[in-house]
Parts: structure tokens; C-alpha cells; sequence
């Protein structure tokens, strides 16, 4: 399926901060029981960029995103959404591994999910249909979501993430279970979608290739430490097969299989 | 054709029934045949007398099935959703479930006589235990990363029961709830049967003291008929609840 309906962003460059959210973590440790997970992360990601989070599994990265998302409190350390450590509830949304939709409501209402801060019915579903046009999913808002793919699902949970206008997007391996074609098709619409409208992303991952097309940044986790910081200055769209992006595909999984 | 394929069975033995009773290889005072029961059934139903067993047994029906039914749907939600209430009733609940509730039949007798608060009593303690216990089961395996997902979008208590948990335990209701209709008719017709004054139950045995076979069959027929009247709208009510899934959507 083609999504057509966004227009491209010219620029690359972070946006104004009322659309994106800036984050800091100073000293950020996060034990469970005696296994500790995190250790001492300082971090600061500016409005508007696009950061990708790999490591092997079970170096942290996952927990690393939960304590950002607000899913989790960390054991130690603090983490500040524009300078605040509260109120990140509403600014923020997660994209899970899996769809996560509500099986027993169709598409239009499962995006709604987005929209619990809204009163008005009316307008919440102006704005769901708007937002699941904007995922190339016009004409299913009545469907159950038993019917759709898995491509599609992901599409609606990403609809539902962004209906509340997020100013920092979240995403834990979204499209880990998709096949390779409706991975690429998705990556496009994060891209375009993000390039849109501005937010603050964070992928985590274990897909190289997909951190090369689509982080302006990408931070290394090893043994709940960032081991390295490497920013992709590249033109987007960026192309696959890309040299500069071999290039840094194999530092990082020189890097990654090193360990 | 679907359509009369799940009743040829029934059909071919009904036939075969009425011909064995015509070339006298079965006889009347043993089994009548079928057209013998359907004069009897016509002359119930023309009396009046037919109308007014039938009405007595699906009031004590339904009502032991509504108070049964409910209270067992509002107790396991609230030890689904409450570890406090699970931890100070279910141990207590468990022990009377595995109780059959017709051996209270003579202690209930004995409290309420033959009036209609001794099928009331028993019906919904028949119902109440299926309908708590899958219940319960539907609340504890809904889904933990729709829950957190929910919690995630901001959901508040109220719209994280009524969005996530309620439906998603519906299909375990809905099980608890075709089981208990057959618990309520098996404990009815036992409780009609052993002590009533009207009612199928009562209407069967009445007709056992004067020999009346067809009656008796009749009496069968029609627990058999409601039986799946019953099973029939729960299956219902399955499919237009549980519209969103594949599994019921198309039966």
C-alpha cells in the first residue's frame, strides 16, 4: 500500500521546541533487586531529533526507554522533559513491539484510545479519521483489527501514538515483527510522519540497517552504559545501499559483534 | 441445506420411532409413539394446563438464573480486579463450590418447604459457581500488555475496566454462562421433580402416579425444547457481543 497523502519536509533541522520535546537525564540507574540494569546514564537529546538506541539484548536499552517513556521510574538519577521532571503523560507515547490494539473496537476507536483527553466526540473522531488517513488507512476506520495484516495493525497503533499530537514519540522495536518489504514501507512513514510533524523520536532496536536510515543520532547501549554516541549526518530520504551508511553500519556492528 | 443437516438426526429417529410403534414393535404403555404424544400435546396446550407449567418453570428459571448468575458475575470481577476481596472469599467459595447443590435438597425442604423460595434457592447456587468462576478466569487472563498499553494512553480506572478488562474477560463470561443454563435446568427439573405443586417437574410426575407415559415423554420433550431454546440465545448473544472476534463472528 502507498502512502502518498504527506508531503516531504525539506528540511532536516530541528524544529521549534512546541512541537518536540527536549530531554536530559543526569545520573539514571535502574536496578531490578540486586541485577542492575542501567548505570549512571547522562544523556540530552535536543527538540525535534531522531534518536535510535541499539545494543545487544539485554543490555538495557529497552529499560532505558520505558524510564523515558514513564512507564518506569528509575532507581537513581533524574529525567527531565523540558526541564520538568512531571507532567510527561500527556506529551509522550509509546509504540510497542507488538500492535497492542484493543481487539473489540474497530480501527477508528482504537485510534480514539489517543484521544482520552478529548471530551468531544465529534471532534475526536475528526481528529482519529484524520490521523488514520494520514497512516494510508482511509476506508477502514469501521474494520475490527482481527482483519488486518500485521503492516497495517502496526499502521494503527502508530495513528493511534501520534493522534494526540506527542511531542516525543517512543518507539520499542515497532517494526520488529514485520517482514522485510512492510519494515521499509513503515520506516518511510515514521520518517515522513516525523518530518511532518516535528516530534522528538527515539527508536530502539536491534535492525543496523534500519538505525542508519532512519537516526540522526544513534547511542550504542553496552552493559547499561552508553558506549557510543555517533550522530548520522546524512540527507534524507536516505537511499539503502547508501556507502557513508555502510559505513557506519559496520562501525556499529563491528562494535556490536565485538562484545 | 446447513440448515437441516444438525437436525437429520433427530428427524430419522423420530421417524424411526413412529414406525416402530406402528408395526407394534414398541408398545403404547411402554413408549407411545410420537403422534400419540402430539394428541397429548394439543389437548395440554388446548386445556390451558400446558401454558401454566411451562410459565411456573421458566420464572423459577430465569429468576434463579438472574439472582445466581449475577451475583456470581459481580463476585468474580470483584476477585479479579481485588486481591483483598479474592484473598477474603475465594477459599470460602471454593469450599461450597465443591458442594453438588442438590445434596442440599432435603436441608432446603426442610428451611422453605415446597414453595417457590426452595428453587429459587437452589437454581441460582447452581448458577452462582460456574458464572464466579469464569468470571473470574476472564478478568485474571485479560491480556497484561493491553492493560499496560491502557495505562500508557491514560486511561483512568473506570475506562481501563470498562474499554479493556470487561470485554476482554467477556468470552470466559460468556462460557460460565452456557454452562450454568444447563446447571439450571438439570437442578430445576430435580427440584420440580421431588417437590413442587406445578410446573414440568411436577406435571411429569403427577402423570407418573396415574401411568400416563405420554405425558411423562411429553414432559422430556419440552425440558429438551427449552434446553435448547436457552442455548440458543446465549449463542446469540455470543455473536453479537463478541462481533470482533474471527472465532465467533462467523459461526
Amino acid at each position: 500500500m502507498n502512502v502518498t497523502v504527506l508531503d516531504h519536509a525539506a528540511d532536516t533541522t530541528p524544529r521549534a521546541s512546541s512541537t518536540s520535546a527536549e530531554i536530559a537525564l543526569r545520573g539514571v540507574t535502574r536496578a531490578f533487586g540486586t541485577l542492575w540494569v542501567l548505570h549512571g546514564i547522562d544523556l540530552d537529546i535536543t527538540p525535534g531529533q531522531f534518536v535510535a538506541i541499539v545494543g545487544r539484548s539485554g543490555c538495557g536499552k529497552s529499560t532505558l526507554l520505558r524510564l523515558i517513556a514513564g512507564l518506569d521510574t528509575p532507581t537513581s538519577g533524574s529525567i527531565a522533559l523540558d526541564g520538568s521532571a512531571e507532567g510527561r503523560r500527556g506529551s509522550v507515547r509509546l509504540m510497542f513491539q507488538e500492535p497492542r490494539l484493543l481487539p473489540w473496537q474497530r480501527v477508528r476507536a482504537n485510534v480514539e484510545v489517543g484521544l482520552t483527553h478529548t471530551s468531544d466526540s465529534a471532534e475526536r473522531r475528526r481528529q482519529a479519521d484524520d490521523v488514520i488517513a494520514q497512516v494510508g488507512l482511509s476506508g477502514r476506520e469501521r474494520d475490527w483489527p482481527a482483519i488486518l495484516s500485521g503492516g497495517q495493525k502496526q499502521r494503527v497503533a502508530l495513528a493511534r501514538a501520534l493522534a494526540s499530537h506527542p511531542r516525543l514519540l517512543a518507539l520499542d522495536e515497532p517494526l520488529g515483527a514485520l517482514d522485510a518489504l512492510t519494515r521499509i514501507e513503515m520506516q518511510a512513514l515514521i520518517e515522513r510522519v516525523w518530518q511532518k510533524k516535528g516530534f522528538t523520536a527515539i527508536v530502539v532496536t536491534h535492525d543496523v540497517a534500519e538505525v542508519v536510515a532512519l537516526a540522526d543520532r544513534i547511542l550504542l547501549v553496552e552493559d547499561g552504559r552508553v558506549a557510543l554516541d555517533i550522530p548520522v549526518d546524512l540527507p534524507r530520504p536516505r537511499r539503502r545501499g547508501d556507502p557513508e551508511a555502510a559505513v557506519i553500519e559496520g562501525q556499529i556492528l563491528d562494535r556490536l559483534l565485538r562484545a | 441445506m446447513k440448515r437441516i443437516i444438525p437436525w437429520l438426526v433427530p428427524a430419522t429417529i423420530v421417524l424411526a420411532w413412529q414406525a416402530a410403534s406402528m408395526v407394534g414393535l414398541v408398545l403404547p404403555e411402554f413408549l407411545p409413539a410420537p403422534t400419540a404424544i402430539a394428541v397429548t400435546a394439543a389437548n395440554l396446550l388446548v386445556s390451558g394446563e400446558l401454558w401454566t407449567h411451562v410459565r411456573t418453570s421458566a420464572w423459577r428459571a430465569l429468576s434463579g438464573f438472574a439472582i445466581g448468575g449475577g451475583a456470581g458475575f459481580v463476585l468474580g470481577m470483584a476477585n479479579g480486579l481485588s486481591s483483598l476481596s479474592e484473598k477474603l472469599l475465594d477459599t470460602t467459595l471454593q469450599m461450597v463450590r465443591n458442594i453438588p447443590n442438590l445434596a442440599l435438597l432435603p436441608l432446603v425442604i426442610l428451611w422453605f418447604g415446597i414453595g417457590e423460595e426452595a428453587k429459587l434457592v437452589l437454581v441460582s447456587l447452581g448458577v452462582f459457581f460456574p458464572m464466579y468462576v469464569n468470571t473470574l478466569h476472564g478478568v485474571r487472563s485479560v491480556d497484561q500488555q493491553l492493560l499496560e498499553m491502557g495505562r500508557a494512553y491514560g486511561m483512568s480506572e473506570r475506562q481501563l475496566f470498562l474499554r479493556v478488562v470487561l470485554p476482554g474477560a467477556l468470552p470466559s463470561v460468556f462460557v460460565g454462562l452456557r454452562y450454568g443454563l444447563g446447571i439450571m435446568w438439570l437442578t430445576l427439573i430435580v427440584a420440580e421433580t421431588i417437590s413442587a405443586s406445578a410446573g414440568i417437574g411436577y406435571m411429569a410426575m403427577n402423570a407418573r402416579e396415574f401411568m400416563l407415559v405420554d405425558v411423562v415423554v411429553f414432559a422430556i420433550l419440552i425440558y429438551a425444547a427449552l434446553g435448547k431454546l436457552a442455548d440458543s440465545v446465549a449463542r446469540l448473544l455470543e455473536r453479537v457481543c463478541l462481533a470482533w472476534n474471527p472465532v465467533y463472528a462467523k459461526a
